[in-house]
């Protein structure tokens, strides 16, 4: 299953201070890890909370660092786009794939899948088992959704102020975190509901 | 896209006062009290949201807005059970009486209640009873529950079995295994209500069950229902069909890994079993009256089977079928990834069930071969192969069948020519990894292809050199040692090269003008091509290295300042300390003495990218010390090219770091108590060497009249030459005598080989302690040349020391503190 979900900042971007990273949205799914684990018993929930954000913020900071190594090294410039071209945002996007050690911050291993779209970067966190070409296609097929429903090429804030939409978003095509085999048909018909959600 | 708006705003959210807050909450309590929850209900929602997730620690909600939140759950809209969900996950956890109102009040559980208790479960007895509720809501539907009510049930109970797998008793896994066969190979194969035929008019007569098809169009004729089916709208039971098979490999992975104990009777019924299954493919008919007869009475149909063999032979059935599926050519590309996705979890479906139950091998070898021998030519199935290297991997043995041209492919192929996909790296060098010990003793000839796995590390060293970490010391044997430390050495250029290939192919030939136009150009060069080829092999064993390297060097001098060589030269200092330190338990001396030879000589034939020539040298100095410590003997054994080294008195400027350590191990090691065979002449000719050199860089005119020696290489050539004399008397009398005149000229003032005074003190008050040290030749040669039983002491072992210590020891155990 996949772990979490994040949306956060990866290049340098003026409203904040040099490798500074924030994270806009991220969905942990399924219980703390930490309520499981025999050496974390005796954090009281309080502690588990703020562990868990910190785990989040790791990763952010982790991929953070992979998107801005990536963009030297392929030597590609950013275009500005605007609002309306988010299908050749994602086709420019740079993608990749880490590997997060046990412990580090998760418990066990876990394999980072990351896209990087302007300023912005996409990540799911996934137990390596997990099948990565259908996670792949699962985190371009959210990133369009998001970077469409929530008009993120713009200048705007609505991915703080409607975070709801992409909760019911997650809840049709990552459903707790579990990928699915979507063929087209099956896809349009949850597209369609999730359009219908956001239209309200 | 996160502008100065979004950074205020997310500042007001967590700068937010108590005050304010509070008027916040208050107003949030009236409004959710009203009647209609219109707009303004669902902002606030949205804003209080914000307020409590920016902020690390977790703020209080009044016990009446909480109340409020959690009746929102059982909400008909959506929307609010959405948020209310939200709001409550970054709260404190669920009182005992909060969790009573949600499974009285709720009902049926909804997917966002269920994420709410998910998240917010505080011990393995929460999830066991969010299992138990869900599972109770499997066996008895309430008719009124809405349509896709059952949807989110397997999702959760695979959150759950990712986390703690025993909440789920023996009879929920029967019961489940059950569902998942009907799920998986008896959903309905006519398309869902709701499914518009495409006509204008439509009445009762024109709606007649529509068949699904297949993803080319073609009819689904008395097949089942599969996740490569489509149709217009779907039922229930087709979208749990997707479902299922969804969570099929993990539900596999987490029950039926462990073998279930059983006696050997039992496993030769259920071998039996699968002999006769192979001999009738219909699972629905009864196995063939003559073979009944080997097989109990219990066991005489499929149906019979228990739960969860009968899902075993049901997860084979699906794979089998998805992989038949999976050559039609579908009608859009989502579909055609999806093909792909679906043939990589059917590959690791059926291996998993071969592992479980090894007769099925003989059953799938038959459509994996095949599906390799259709894909295998085609790169961009790349990815799809590595599960199928897998299978191959792990029953290939068992099968008889011969695996070369499956490592050919995968260790010869994908990297020379996918280096630069980043996801089939991760997942080539995490089969590796995962597989690592079965190919030290199955495919020992992986370690042949260390050339071509480098090249991943070469052209993205950020994103796997973690996986090198863990691959490194595997691919460091006595045989494959020498070239590896060379391939090593010259990664960025190996890094340079794969740019200028991929540029190559990219640019046309006749481009002008902009970067890399030198090196593209060498290149191409054919005078050049078998530099460039020798960077580009993918197997070991043509040559350690290559005669005109320099030249190559010098063609990639203008890479030097390329981010990802840049970055490559990073990592490569990491691996080489690794390199090394596995090297010392795998290689005998010979092959140590070899390394030395190569370290020496590489120390100059290196590409020159700031920084990386003096981390490398100061990796080889380390390393140097290490092995010399290890093993004294190969100082006299490599005393002809160390000495050599040393006499070079350009090297002091450009390979300090490197050169103070030779000197050092020069003077340390070359004595008769570390080797037999060093002989006076030896020493004397070590020593007249080094004494050249320290007259010659502490003369008044420096070669560039404005660098000076470093004080560490002084200060060690003396204690070096001071070392040597030790050993050979005769030699006393001249360390001595240069020893008294660097005294005097120093009294005189400042020299021109030492700029700082305070430097010059210390090689002062070295000098003469090693001279006061000399006048004594015995003392000397106890403290500069300690035997063996004072620098390693073993007091337990001396006559003297032992008894003591026993004592003490027996005294301190037997008295009572």
């Amino acid at each position: 299953m996949v772990r979490c979900f994040l949306i956060h900042t990866v290049c340098p971007i003026s409203a904040l201070s040099a490798g500074e990273c924030r994270v806009l949205y991220s969905r942990v799914f399924g219980p703390d890890e930490a309520v499981l684990s025999e050496e974390l018993q005796e954090l009281n929930p309080e502690e588990r909370r703020l562990l868990q954000k910190e785990k989040v913020a790791v990763v952010a900071r982790q991929v953070h660092s992979a998107v801005t190594l990536s963009r030297e090294a392929s030597g590609r410039q950013l275009v500005e786009m605007v609002p309306g071209e988010e299908v050749l945002a994602l086709q420019d996007a740079d993608s990749g794939v880490a590997r997060l050690r046990a412990g580090d911050p998760f418990n066990e291993e876990m394999s980072v899948l990351w896209l990087g779209v302007q300023s912005l970067g996409f990540t799911l966190v996934c137990e390596p088992h997990e099948n990565l070409l259908l996670a792949e296609g699962t985190l371009r097929n959210l990133t369009r959704h998001c970077l469409e429903h929530l008009h993120m090429l713009g200048p705007g804030s609505e991915v703080l102020l409607k975070s709801s939409r992409i909760d019911v978003l997650l809840s049709r095509l990552l459903p707790h975190g579990q990928l699915l085999f979507l063929n087209h048909r099956f896809a349009q018909s949850l597209e369609k509901e999730v359009a219908a959600y956001m239209a309200k | 896209m996160y502008s100065h708006g979004s950074e205020s705003l997310m500042k007001q959210a967590r700068e937010i006062q108590e005050p304010e807050l509070q008027k916040f909450y208050s107003r949030l309590v009236k409004l959710l009290q009203g009647k209609e929850l219109g707009h303004e209900t669902v902002d606030s929602l949205q804003r209080l949201h914000l307020i409590l997730s920016a902020t690390k620690y977790t703020r209080t909600l009044p016990s009446e807005l909480r109340t409020r939140l959690l009746s929102l759950l059982s909400s008909p809209v959506e929307q609010l059970q959405v948020l209310s969900s939200a709001v409550l996950r970054e709260m404190s956890p669920l009182s005992g009486e909060e969790l009573n109102y949600i499974q009285e009040n709720v009902g049926h559980l909804n997917s966002h209640t269920a994420a709410l208790l998910l998240s917010k479960a505080g011990t393995r007895a929460d999830l066991s009873s969010v299992c138990v509720q869900l599972l109770r809501g499997l066996d008895n539907r309430p008719s009124e529950a809405p349509a896709h009510s059952l949807m989110h049930t397997l999702p959760v109970l695979n959150t759950i079995l990712t986390h703690s797998p025993e909440c789920l008793t023996e009879d929920h896994i029967t019961l489940l295994s059950k569902r998942l066969v009907d799920w998986l190979c008896y959903a309905s194969t006519v398309q869902g209500g709701g499914a518009s035929s495409g006509r204008f008019f439509t009445g009762p007569r024109s709606r007649q069950p529509v068949p699904i098809a297949e993803l080319d169009g073609s009819s689904v004729s008395g097949n089942f229902f599969t996740v490569l089916c489509v149709g217009q709208g779907f039922t229930e039971d087709q979208w749990m069909n997707v479902y299922s098979f969804s969570m099929l490999h993990h539900w596999l992975l987490t029950y039926h890994s462990v073998s279930i104990g059983n006696s050997t009777v039992e496993t030769a019924n259920r071998s039996q079993l699968s002999l006769s299954h192979s001999f009738s493919n219909d699972d629905r008919s009864e196995v063939d009256g003559s073979l009944v007869s080997m097989v109990s009475a219990t066991s005489s149909s499929s149906r019979l089977l228990p739960p969860k063999e009968r899902l075993r032979e049901k997860a084979f059935q699906y794979c089998q079928r998805i992989i038949e599926q999976s050559d039609r050519k579908a009608q859009k590309k989502t579909d055609t990834d999806l093909q792909k996705a679906c043939l990589v979890e059917a590959v690791c479906i059926l291996d998993c069930v071969c592992v479980e139950d090894a007769s099925l091998v003989f059953r799938t070898f038959p459509s994996i071969k095949g599906l390799f021998g259709r894909l295998s030519p085609d790169l961009s199935f790349a990815r799809v192969l590595l599960p199928i290297a897998q299978f191959y991997l792990n029953h290939g043995e068992m099968a008889a069948v011969d695996c070369e041209s499956v490592w050919k492919l995968v260790f010869g192929q994908f990297p020379a020519e996918l280096f630069n996909d980043p996801f089939l790296a991760h997942e080539l060098l995490r089969f590796l990894r995962l597989n690592l010990e079965k190919f030290q003793l199955g495919v020992p000839q992986y370690t042949h292809f260390f050339p071509n796995l480098l090249k991943f590390l070469a052209w993205d060293s950020p994103a796997v050199v973690d996986d090198f970490v863990d691959l490194l010391p595997s691919l460091v044997t006595p045989v494959t040692a020498v070239e590896l430390l060379h391939t090593l050495l010259d990664l960025p250029c190996l890094s340079a090269t794969l740019i200028l290939q991929l540029r190559s192919t990219c640019l046309p030939i006749s481009e002008q003008g902009g970067r890399g136009l030198l090196s593209l150009d060498a290149f191409r060069n054919p005078s050049f091509r078998g530099l460039f080829l020798f960077m580009l092999r993918g197997e070991a064993g043509s040559g350690d290295t290559i005669d005109r390297l320099s030249t190559l060097h010098d063609l990639l001098a203008e890479a030097a300042d390329w981010p990802r060589v840049v970055h490559c030269a990073q990592t490569v200092p990491v691996l080489l300390h690794i390199y090394f330190s596995t090297v010392v338990m795998v290689a005998d001396e010979k092959l140590l003495a070899h390394l030395i030879l190569v370290m020496l000589e590489r120390s100059s034939i290196l590409l020159k990218i700031p920084t990386y020539v003096k981390e490398i040298h100061r990796v080889f100095s380390c390393h140097l010390l290490r092995m010399c410590k290890l093993w004294p003997s190969l100082v006299v054994d490599q005393s002809h090219e160390l000495v050599e080294f040393a006499g070079i008195s350009g090297n002091v400027y450009s390979k300090e770091e490197l050169y103070t350590h030779v000197v050092w191990v020069l003077g340390e090691y070359l004595s008769v108590s570390c080797d037999s065979r060093c002989s006076v002449r030896l020493i004397t000719s070590c020593f007249e060497t080094l004494e050249a050199v320290l007259f010659e860089i502490t003369s008044s005119g420096t070669p560039d009249g404005t660098v000076c020696p470093a004080p560490r290489v002084i200060t060690t050539l003396m204690s070096a030459l001071a070392k040597l004399a030790s050993r050979s008397h005769d030699l006393i009398p001249r360390v001595s005598l240069f020893l008294s005149k660097l005294r005097t000229v120093t009294r005189s003032g400042s020299v021109a080989w030492c700029s700082d005074e305070e430097d010059l003190v210390a090689i002062v008050t070295r000098g003469e302690e090693l001279w006061s040290l000399l006048k004594a030749p015995g003392v000397a040669q106890s403290v500069l040349t300690p035997s063996h039983h004072i620098t390693t002491p073993q007091w337990h072992r001396d006559t003297n020391v032992a008894m003591p210590l026993q004592l003490r020891a027996l005294t301190s155990l037997t008295h009572p503190q």
